[in-house]
């Protein structure tokens, strides 16, 4: 367990740069903000019509790349949980959250605070901290997750 | 066409730093989130390294065009408004709750088995369901 940590703070470092990377292709490319429930929800909600071609496109690389990596790593294991009321109240808490929001992770996270978004800085602040706040809830005090 | 490739690379690219950087095992993301339990910094590594390249590629885009032409995006108007922070709240209780958010819940699709599936039917659903939530919520106390 100890001797997993190191490599795994490698692999999230090499990770997050290739997300970095895809952000900024998507940028200097194509002139626009890599988030990823702002390019799922205009699909969603219709708001993207204009250029659905480009989400659709965009979406296919991040579910594709995985299904040609996985066979090269052994024992990736997603550990979902599989409560079957918890994933959708996760899920619709996700949806709702972030188009309320108008950004998550990787659009708040990632593209705003690297910009010095100050919109950004605060919606990661509040995300983590309910998160955290969720995970003593849900998990230490009720235990359900 | 040159929009679509572009569009592909950089989802591939994100697709393929959340796949290694373990952002899509729920675990990680959780036990970055579990400051009281066994806490684990792999996230802050991901966001670090994410952050990099997109703060030069910022940096970039002064006095420039976006390679297939337009404009790049302004910048956001600094207002921190309700929906920002109700949003966020929500969105950190369904993170933490399963652990995913929506880039790393597209991404696992394809290895994470049926759970991944619920979650992401769920999100689709709250995200059609968004616009009206914003509208109730406009209409029950305008936003400023």
């Amino acid at each position: 367990m100890l001797n997993s940590i190191p490599t795994d703070w490698l692999f999230g470092l090499g990770g997050g740069l290739l997300i970095g990377l895809g952000g900024a292709v998507f940028l200097l490319g194509n002139g626009r903000v890599m988030g990823a429930s702002g390019i799922i929800g205009g699909l969603v909600d219709g708001s993207g019509k204009s250029n659905m071609a480009e989400r659709l496109a965009f979406l296919a690389g991040v579910f594709l790349v995985p299904v040609l990596l996985y066979p090269l790593f052994s024992d990736v294991n997603t550990h979902a949980t599989t409560n079957v009321a918890v994933l959708i109240a996760a899920g619709l808490c996700v949806g709702v959250g972030t188009r309320l929001a108008n950004g998550c992770t990787s659009g708040h996270g990632v593209c705003g605070i690297s910009r010095l978004s100050l919109r950004g800085m605060v919606a990661t602040v509040f995300y983590i901290m309910a998160g955290g706040l969720t995970v003593v809830l849900f998990r230490h005090i009720l235990g359900v997750i | 066409m040159t929009r679509i490739l572009l569009a592909l690379l950089a989802g591939g690219l994100f697709g393929a730093g959340l796949f290694i950087s373990g952002m899509t095992d729920t675990t990680k993301v959780q036990g970055w989130l579990d400051v009281f339990g066994n806490w684990d910094p792999t996230l802050a590594f991901v966001m670090g390294g994410a952050i990099i390249p997109m703060a030069i590629a910022w940096l970039f885009t002064n006095g420039r065009k976006p390679a297939v032409g337009g404009e790049f995006p302004a910048p956001p108007e600094p207002k921190l408004g309700r929906n920002l922070v109700l949003g966020s709240v929500l969105f950190g209780v369904g993170w933490g709750l399963a652990g995913l958010c929506p880039g790393p819940a597209v991404a696992s699709l394809s290895y994470g088995g049926w759970p991944h599936w619920v979650f992401f039917a769920a999100m689709l659903a709250g995200m059609a369901l968004a616009p009206m939530a914003r509208a109730q919520l406009d209409s029950a106390v305008p936003a400023e």
